[in-house]
């Protein structure tokens, strides 16, 4: 059942938030231990919440769109009092005294946060194995990779043991995880969704995002996080979005590129199941034509230089001073070193190191320097393109989900599967994943649209409509019998 | 030693907190001397997830203090420049640096002479360490402390030209600096607290030469008098070092208050690679005409201004050196107000000029709250000879510490002034009791008044007015 359906049925009185929740956490307990998709299970406070909610509704009060939905948030995102580890040892035991504003919108709205999710150590990963926690399963294939880094939220969604999550995308952290779990994730336009209370990996680049199973329910929880926010000097003076409501419109007479550089080295079957989206637009009315963005094929390593750099900076806060791990050494110098040594993971000491090098005197200009130019002619490649269409379609990854294990030693092939996801973050604009069938192996593949900075809801529409003609969804090896199809509508009598 | 044949070649940069109320980047109380750690919040404790947003009224008395001094008011651009530091609760700060808000201005010292200022920008300040156990210094301290209340607050940090030739002149600028900072109430300019804090870039030339040597910086200078110390020791260390043929060393250099000199802290070499990159988490700071307008309209009239003022007040004879010194005091101070008002209902100013740079001055802070009209009407008891000079200044002071009306104060303390009857009766008692001095004085030996007047003064308890005893002498004489 969808979050918006469920939410109707909590609303209307034919379920109560309590029950709901309870059915969720009961999935979550039989298959998380398989999946590893949560950090933290917030039962007590949930059932809280929960109950708050029931009141509210039994008082006449309308909670919001979301009354009653259990969502689970990426554990990089505050939740004040309970435990935010971005997947890290070094805020082991950190417990935010602030909520961050998502989470604040979400609770406006009336959904109830049930668990923090699993991720690679901040954010900085395409498998969820950088986690100092363990990796999460795929749930289509517990052998195989989540992708990530909000592989936690991909998975729990695609298992339903939430309807919806939130994840953030600094790279393609929400898009990749989601082609590889056959769920929907959307990377907002940056600056629709306020990033306070999202510990930062690349200010530049993070936006927090909807995970989903349906392109509707991406929608709503999309208009419940979006619009502006004062506590995030880069938030857009926007309106709230309002994407669910202009979702049926359609794709009669928009112009769609498929761009060949996100085709590009993709798995053939990937790529049949983008061309065959492309006939599928084309056939609700959409004028479909190739084109080709040749810049986008220096966005990775500009990526890889920009994206370290400002984590270099964001990371040095992890000092034991104040919160988190601390080392004790003989001085506060040392007391830093011996506590990041021991706090860090070593891909984030792989990043941190290459950021610093490349801010540092000397090198700067030809690294950071020229990595900024890079980017500014990558925007430009798209203002170009995005004067003849209205939004470009591609894959979200080369391949579908890989197997544990088989790329944690070898860094370039792992950020390789960021190589369609990245031009979109360096640029600022939004872009989604939809699922759209299996590869030869069964594995789910997503196709990604994107568009220029606030387009999302023409790249909204286009999704509804890949969404409408798409093979019927795989269902996950585990927690298949659990709920989200029908079963849960059967419980409605009690 | 003698440093003659060389001269000193200065810059200064100061750093000034901003008196705004909130701080530069949340709005947690910006004010000093609260409970530590009691002014603190996610984003000035630089927790994970916190976004800084830039407080619009600093940025305001930024470009005030750009106006202020003659600077170019520009587009600005945030940076983060990245080092550990125990009491920087990001390991970096933000500041402004090679686009910053204030550029190519100038100050004007009290004797005409410019400086330059290069840039005025502005940046957050660190929290505050304090070192415990051991010694209380850094080297045997067994633990630290940190308050973050400082964390945040607004800094300008203004970087003068390498303008200054002097220890004395670099005081001066400090003082004129400070004084239209604390015009523009940008600042209470208390060095002792921290508010005001200067780092002087020290080189040394040969006279009748342009080039400049190697500069050393030298940090922790708290007052005027150590700027002057630490700037006159500095010249010296390397006039020695040149004239045994040494090299200066680019350095900077840490001045050391108990013994009187400076100690080197880092080479260039050592110097930190800041890593500066832009502040992703702000956006760039574009003052429009407009608003730049605004502020520079309702700048208040400047220290240099209000000295020419108060010297009109003198009228045509001009200043004398001693009131010029007056003058600048009064201005610096910020203490113009009662001189003005003082004059303007009647005082003569040199009187209500000398009283404020000497008497209220020594207690300026509580000087500046007093009610000028009641200030006004104190000069007035003594000009009129109701208070002698000695009871005016006690009046003053106890005005000052109770803040009740001079008037109430002068009868609290039995400063009646004495009648005219009282005072003729005790001239004429002196006379008659000093025959020999009394016909000296009628033949034409003026410099007896004092003589008198003296002695009438020891019969009046020092209650008499000498101008009064004068004036009944002379008529006497007839």
């Amino acid at each position: 059942m969808s979050a918006s359906e469920l939410a109707e049925r909590v609303r209307r009185g034919e379920t109560s938030a309590t029950d709901v929740l309870e059915q969720y956490l009961a999935a979550i307990d039989e298959c998380d231990s398989e999946l590893h998709s949560f950090l933290t299970v917030l039962g007590d406070s949930a059932r809280s919440e929960a109950r708050e909610i029931d009141r509210r509704l039994s008082a006449g009060e309308d909670p919001g769109p979301l009354a009653g939905v259990p969502v689970a948030v990426k554990d990089n995102l505050c939740t004040r009092g309970m435990s935010t580890t971005c997947g890290s040892h070094i805020l082991e035991g950190w417990l935010p005294p602030y909520d961050a504003t998502v989470v604040e919108r979400l609770r406006a709205a009336g959904a109830v946060v049930v668990g923090k999710t699993n991720l690679d150590e901040f954010a900085m990963g395409s498998s969820t194995e950088n986690s100092a926690y363990g990796p999460t399963h795929n749930p289509h294939d517990p052998r195989r990779v989540p992708g990530g880094s909000s592989g936690g939220s991909a998975a729990a969604v695609a298992a339903g043991l939430v309807p919806l999550a939130l994840g953030s995308d600094t790279g393609g952290s929400i898009r990749q995880p989601a082609a590889f779990c056959g769920v929907v994730g959307l990377k907002p336009t940056y600056g629709m969704v306020s990033r306070y209370g999202l510990v930062a990996f690349a200010s530049s680049l993070d936006q927090v995002g909807p995970l989903a199973r349906t392109v509707a329910d991406a929608a709503i929880l999309f208009d419940v996080i979006g619009g502006h926010d004062p506590r995030d000097s880069t938030s857009l003076e926007r309106p709230n979005p309002l994407a669910l409501t202009r979702l049926e419109e359609g794709v009669d007479g928009m112009r769609v590129g498929v761009v060949a550089e996100l085709l590009d080295g993709a798995d053939a079957s990937v790529v049949g199941r983008v061309h065959e989206t492309a006939e599928v637009l084309a056939a609700a009315g959409a004028s479909v034509e190739e084109c080709s963005v040749p810049e986008v094929s220096y966005a990775l390593p500009a990526y890889y230089l920009l994206a370290p750099a400002e984590a270099s900076s964001n990371l040095a806060r992890y000092d034991g001073v104040r919160y988190g791990l601390r080392v004790n050494a003989p001085s506060a110098e040392s007391m830093n070193g011996a506590t990041r040594a021991a706090g860090f993971g070593s891909e984030v000491k792989r990043r941190i190191m290459l950021g610093t090098y490349a801010l540092s005197a000397g090198y700067y200009d030809a690294y950071y320097g020229q990595a900024q130019k890079v980017r500014t002619l990558i925007i430009r490649a798209f203002a170009r393109v995005y004067e003849r269409v209205d939004v470009l379609l591609g894959a979200t990854t080369p391949t579908t989900a890989f197997e544990l294990g088989s790329k944690v030693d070898d860094p370039l092939s792992m950020y390789l599967s960021d190589v369609c996801t990245v031009p979109t973050n360096l640029a600022g604009h939004p872009a989604i994943s939809v699922p759209f069938g299996v590869d030869d192996l069964g594995l789910p593949v997503g196709v990604q649209l994107l568009a220029p900075a606030l387009g999302e809801m023409s790249m909204f529409q286009a999704a509804a409509v890949i969404e409408s003609a798409a093979p019927a969804a795989v269902l996950p090896q585990i927690c298949a019998t659990t709920i989200g199809g029908s079963r849960t509508s059967a419980r409605g009598e009690r | 030693m003698s440093t003659k044949g060389w001269g000193p070649v200065v810059g200064l940069e100061v750093h000034c907190e901003l008196k705004t109320v909130t701080k530069l980047f949340c709005g947690c109380r910006n004010a000093f001397g609260d409970e530590p750690n009691t002014n603190i919040c996610p984003v000035c404790l630089g927790l994970p997830g916190s976004l800084p947003v830039l407080n619009v009224k600093a940025v305001e008395m930024a470009m005030a203090i750009g106006n202020a001094l003659h600077c170019e008011i520009r587009p600005s651009l945030f940076h983060r420049k990245n080092y550990f530091y125990p009491d920087m609760p990001k390991d970096y700060q933000i500041s402004q640096y090679d686009e910053p808000i204030n550029v190519n201005g100038w100050l004007e010292l009290p004797d005409g002479q410019r400086v330059g200022i290069v840039r005025a920008h502005l940046e957050e300040d660190t929290g505050k360490t304090s070192h415990m156990g051991g010694g209380g210094r850094i080297h045997d301290a067994d633990h630290a402390l940190v308050d973050y209340n400082r964390a945040g607050v607004p800094l300008v940090e203004i970087v003068s030209a390498p303008d200054i030739y002097s220890a004395v002149q670099a005081r001066r600028y400090v003082e004129e600096l400070r004084a239209i900072l604390m015009a523009i109430r940008a600042s209470d300019g208390r060095m002792e607290e921290g508010s005001l804090r200067v780092d002087a870039n020290v080189s040394v030339r040969a006279d009748r030469t342009d080039e400049l040597g190697t500069r050393c910086e030298i940090k922790n200078v708290n007052s005027l008098r150590s700027l002057a110390r630490a700037i006159e020791y500095e010249t010296e260390r390397q006039v020695a070092l040149l004239e045994s043929g040494e090299p200066v060393l680019q350095q900077t250099r840490h001045w050391d208050e108990e013994a009187q000199k400076t100690v080197a802290l880092r080479s260039k070499e050592e110097a930190f690679d800041y890593r500066y990159f832009p502040e992703p988490d702000l956006v760039p700071v574009a003052p429009d005409p407009e608003w730049q307008h605004e502020v520079a309209v309702s700048l208040p009239s400047m220290p240099a201004e209000r000295r020419v003022k108060l010297t009109e007040l003198l009228g045509a004879r001009g200043p004398t050196a001693a009131q010029v010194d007056q003058i600048a005091t009064v201005v610096a101070l910020g203490l113009d107000m009662l001189v003005v008002e003082a004059v303007s209902s009647g005082i003569d100013a040199p009187l209500a000029l000398a009283r404020t740079a000497n008497e209220a001055a020594a207690d300026a802070d509580r000087a500046r709250e007093v009610d000028p009209a009641a200030y006004a009407a104190l000069l007035r008891m003594e000009q009129e000879g109701k208070l002698t000079p000695t009871q005016a200044k006690a009046v003053l002071a106890e005005t000052l510490e109770s803040g009740g009306h001079p008037a109430d104060i002068a009868r609290r303390q039995g400063f009646e002034a004495l009648g005219a009857d009282t005072v003729a009766a005790a001239v004429a008692e002196v006379v008659s009791a000093h025959p020999g001095e009394w016909e000296r004085y009628c033949q034409g030996e003026d410099k007896l008044v004092g003589f008198f007047t003296g002695l009438v003064m020891q019969a009046t308890d020092k209650r008499a007015n000498g101008k009064e005893v004068a004036a009944e002498l002379c008529r006497l004489r007839g």
